[in-house]
C-alpha cells in the first residue's frame, strides 16, 4: 500500500499539471465568453505552478525557512522553484489584469464578450 | 569599467527612464516627456553600440553575474547577462529602432489625456528594456521573465487606443496566444530544471553534455515546449495567426517595433536555446532540429507570401510579409551552421530597417487620409511624391534589390541552404516585394482600374477579408494637412540604414564573427562559466557573390512584373475561390488560434522525435 501510494504520489502531480494545461487550452479553444477565456488562461498557468512545485518537492521536506530550522538538520523542499512560482504568480496577475481590462473595453466597444461575434479582423 | 559592467545598464537605463516617466509624467509637459524618452532610449543605444564595438574582436564573451552571485564549481543560482555579439547586436538594433520609433511619434500622436504625457514613451521604454534584457540574458528563467515583460508591454501598446473597437480585439488575441506560448515555454523550462537542477543556459548545456546519448522523451518534450513558446513570438506557422491581427491595429510606431525586431527576437530565442542548451552530445540531434525548423520555415514562408499578396489592408499586407520573411529566417537558421546564421543576422538587420520604413510610410497615409486600404486610397496620394518614393524603394528593398542588406542576407542564406532555397527565397521576395510595389503603384501613382466601388466590397457584411477603410488617424486634431518632417525623415534614415548593411564590409565581417560565436556550443559554456577565451572564429565572412546579386535582381524584376501585371488587370469584384479557405483560416477568433497552437506543438514534437 505504502509503495503504491508513493509511486502514485510521484506521478500524480505531473499528471495534474498536464491535465490542467490541456483543460485550460480546451476551455480557451471552445470559450463563448471572454471572461471565461481569461479564466482558462489562468488555469493553463496554474499548471506551471503545479509542475514547478512538484519538481521541487522532497519527501519529508519542510518549508525552506531557516529561522527555526538549523540548516542541514532536516530536508527542505527546493527554494528555487518557490522563487520561480512567486515570479510566475506576479506575471500571471499582470497578464490577467491587463486581459480583463481589455475585455471591459471590448464589452464597451463591441457590446459583446462572445468571441464568435467579434468579426472585425479577418483574412 | 569593463564591458561586462555595462550589460546591466543596457537593461536598467530604459527601465529607469520608464519608471521616471510614469512617476513624473503627471507633472511633465508633453514635449519634456518625449525628450526624456528619446534621451533614455538613445542612452541605451549608445551603451549597446559601445559595448558591441569594444567586444567585436575580443574573446571571451563578457559575462556579468548580477549581484556577484558567481557559480561555484560550475553550479549556482546566480543570474548572468552575456554580451555575446549577436545578443549585443540585437540589443543595439532594438535601441536604435526604439529611438527611431519615438522620433517618428514626435508630437505626432493624438494628444494624450491630461496628466498622462509620460505613459506612451514610458511604455515604449519598458518595451525596450524587456527586449534588451531578453537579448542579453544567459539564464533561461530570466529569458522567460523578459519574454513576458516585453509581451505584456506589447499587448498594452497594441491596445493603446482603448476607445476603439479593433485595437482592443487585436490586443486581446495577441495577449491570449502569446501568454499561452509563454506558459508552454515555462513548462519546458521546468522540465529542464527537473532534469539538470540548473536554470542558466550554459549550466544546463554543460549538465546535459555530461550524459551523452540519444534524447529521451523528457528532453524532447522540454525542447518542444520551449521552442513552441518562442516560435509563437516569432510567428512561425501555425503559431502566426496573432501577428496580422495585432499589426493591423497597433499604432504605427509600435508596428515598427513589433515587425522590425520583436518577432525576430522570438527566432533569436529559439536559436539561442538550441545552440547553448541542446546542441551538445547530450542534447537533441541536429538532424531532428534541422528537419523541424526547415519544415516550419518553408510553410511559414509560403503561407506568409500568399497571404501578403492577397491583402488590401496595407498594415496587414506588411504584417504577412513579416511572416513570410520569418520563414526565410527559419530556413537560414535551420542550416545549423555559422554561414546560414550569418546570413540571417544580416537579413534581420536589413529587414528591420526596410520594414520599419514601410510601416512609417503607411502611418503617413493613415494620418493624412484616415485609411490604409489599397483600393480606397487609389491615386489619392499622388500629392506625396516623397513618401511614395520611399514606399517604392522599401518595396524594392523587400524584393531583394542589391545592394540593400536584405539582398545580401538573402543571398548568403540561399548559398548556405542550397538550390531549392534559392527558389523559395526568390518566390517569397517577389511576392512580398511585388505586393508592396502593387500598393505603391495604385496608391501613389493611381495606376490601374479602380475597385468596383458601387457594389459592397467583399470585406463588408460577413466577408472573409479585412479592409483598411475608415481607420481612425492617430494624430491629434484628426487628419494631417501637412506631413511633419520627422515622419518623412525617419523612414528615409531607416532605408539608408538598410542600404548601409549591404554596403559596409566591416559589418559583414562582424556578422560572420558574431554568427561563428553564436553557433559555438562549447565556446559559450567555457566562456560564461569559466571565463575561457573562445578560439577565434574560422571561415570567411559572408559576402556578395555574383549568383546572389543575379538572383536578387531577378527577384526584383519579378516583383515589378507581378506588381504591373496585377495593376493592369481589372480588380475582381469577388476574391478568387481558391483564396477563400486560406482567408477563413485566419478567422480573428482566439479559440481557433489556440487550437492551432496545440496542433503546432504536436507537429513540432513529431518533427523533433
Amino acid at each position: 500500500m505504502n509503495a503504491i501510494g508513493e509511486n502514485a504520489m510521484g506521478v500524480l502531480p505531473y499528471a495534474v499539471a498536464g491535465w490542467l494545461f490541456l483543460m485550460g487550452c480546451y476551455g480557451l479553444a471552445t470559450s463563448r465568453n471572454l471572461i471565461h477565456a481569461v479564466g482558462c488562461l489562468a488555469v493553463c498557468q496554474a499548471s506551471t505552478y503545479v509542475l514547478l512545485l512538484a519538481i521541487g518537492y522532497r519527501r519529508g521536506g519542510t518549508a525552506p525557512v531557516f529561522s527555526d530550522v538549523t540548516p542541514g538538520s532536516r530536508p527542505v523542499v527546493d527554494p528555487v522553484v518557490q522563487a520561480l512560482v512567486l515570479t510566475d504568480i506576479v506575471i500571471g496577475a499582470t497578464v490577467t489584469a491587463l486581459l480583463l481590462s481589455l475585455v471591459i473595453q471590448i464589452a464597451k466597444r463591441h457590446r459583446t464578450v462572445d468571441p464568435d461575434e467579434l468579426s472585425e479582423l479577418r483574412g | 569599467m569593463s564591458v561586462a559592467r555595462l550589460l546591466p545598464l543596457i537593461v536598467a537605463v530604459p527601465m529607469f527612464g520608464a519608471a521616471l516617466l510614469v512617476g513624473a509624467g503627471r507633472r511633465l509637459p508633453r514635449h519634456a516627456a518625449e525628450v526624456l524618452g528619446c534621451v533614455f532610449s538613445g542612452g541605451a543605444a549608445a551603451l549597446a553600440l559601445g559595448a558591441l564595438a569594444a567586444t567585436s574582436g575580443a574573446a571571451p564573451r563578457p559575462a556579468e553575474w548580477v549581484g556577484g552571485w558567481r557559480p561555484r564549481h560550475g553550479a549556482g543560482v546566480g543570474i548572468v547577462l552575456v554580451g555575446d555579439p549577436v545578443g549585443l547586436g540585437l540589443a543595439a538594433l532594438v535601441s536604435v529602432l526604439v529611438l527611431a520609433s519615438l522620433a517618428y511619434a514626435w508630437r505626432y500622436f493624438d494628444e494624450p489625456p491630461p496628466r498622462h504625457a509620460g505613459s506612451y514613451p514610458g511604455l515604449v521604454l519598458l518595451f525596450q528594456a524587456g527586449m534588451c534584457g531578453f537579448a542579453l540574458t544567459g539564464d533561461l528563467f530570466n529569458a522567460f521573465v523578459f519574454f513576458e515583460l516585453m509581451g505584456v508591454v506589447a499587448y498594452a501598446l497594441t491596445g493603446y487606443r482603448v476607445e476603439e473597437a479593433r485595437p482592443v480585439q487585436g490586443a486581446l488575441i495577441f495577449a491570449l496566444v502569446n501568454s499561452l506560448g509563454g506558459y508552454a515555454a515555462l513548462l519546458g523550462i521546468g522540465l529542464l530544471y527537473a532534469r539538470t537542477g540548473e536554470l542558466g543556459l550554459a549550466q544546463i548545456g554543460a549538465r546535459l553534455d555530461a550524459h551523452p546519448g540519444g534524447p529521451d522523451p523528457l528532453l524532447v518534450a522540454a525542447f518542444t515546449l520551449v521552442a513552441a513558446g518562442l516560435l509563437v513570438k516569432a510567428a512561425a506557422v501555425p503559431f502566426h495567426f496573432w501577428l496580422a491581427d495585432a499589426h493591423a491595429v497597433a499604432p504605427t510606431p509600435v508596428c515598427m517595433l513589433l515587425s522590425g525586431v520583436m518577432v525576430e527576437l522570438g527566432l533569436y530565442g529559439t536559436a539561442r536555446v538550441y545552440w547553448t542548451v541542446f546542441a551538445g552530445p547530450g542534447g537533441i540531434p541536429g538532424a531532428a532540429v534541422h528537419r523541424a525548423l526547415l519544415v516550419l520555415g518553408v510553410l511559414t514562408a509560403l503561407l506568409g507570401a500568399v497571404m501578403c499578396w492577397l491583402q488590401r489592408h496595407l498594415k496587414r499586407l506588411l504584417a504577412y510579409s513579416t511572416v513570410a520573411h520569418t520563414g526565410v529566417f527559419l530556413v537560414g537558421l535551420a542550416t545549423l551552421g555559422p554561414r546560414g546564421t550569418g546570413g540571417v543576422v544580416l537579413y534581420v538587420l536589413g529587414h528591420a530597417g526596410v520594414k520599419a520604413a514601410l510601416f512609417a510610410c503607411t502611418g503617413v497615409l493613415l494620418d493624412r487620409y484616415g485609411s490604409v486600404d489599397e483600393h480606397q486610397l487609389h491615386g489619392r496620394a499622388r500629392e506625396l511624391p516623397w513618401v511614395g518614393g520611399l514606399f517604392a524603394v522599401g518595396g524594392l528593398a523587400l524584393a531583394g534589390l542589391p545592394p540593400f542588406g536584405t539582398a545580401l542576407g538573402k543571398a548568403v542564406v540561399e548559398e548556405a541552404a542550397g538550390g531549392w532555397a534559392t527558389a523559395l527565397c526568390v518566390a517569397v521576395s517577389a511576392a512580398t516585394g511585388g505586393a508592396v510595389l502593387r500598393a505603391a503603384a495604385r496608391v501613389f501613382l493611381g495606376l490601374g482600374a479602380r475597385h468596383p466601388a458601387d457594389a459592397p466590397a467583399p470585406g463588408e457584411e460577413g466577408g472573409e477579408e479585412t479592409t483598411g477603410k475608415d481607420e481612425e488617424p492617430e494624430t491629434r486634431g484628426g487628419l494631417l494637412s501637412r506631413i511633419p518632417d520627422t515622419m518623412q525623415v525617419v523612414p528615409a534614415v531607416l532605408l539608408a540604414g538598410a542600404l548601409a548593411v549591404g554596403l559596409l564590409p566591416g559589418l559583414r565581417a562582424a556578422a560572420g564573427r558574431a554568427a561563428a560565436a553564436f553557433t559555438d556550443h562549447r565556446g559559450y559554456t567555457a566562456s560564461v562559466l569559466h571565463g575561457v577565451p573562445a578560439p577565434p572564429a574560422a571561415g570567411e565572412p559572408p559576402d556578395w557573390s555574383a549568383a546572389g546579386i543575379l538572383w536578387g535582381l531577378l527577384a526584383t524584376a519579378l516583383a515589378v512584373a507581378l506588381a504591373l501585371a496585377a495593376v493592369r488587370r481589372p480588380v475582381p469584384r469577388e476574391a478568387a475561390r481558391w483564396t477563400v479557405p486560406l482567408r477563413r483560416l485566419h478567422s480573428g477568433h482566439a479559440g481557433d488560434y489556440v487550437a492551432w497552437f496545440l496542433a503546432g506543438v504536436t507537429v513540432l514534437a513529431a518533427l523533433v522525435l
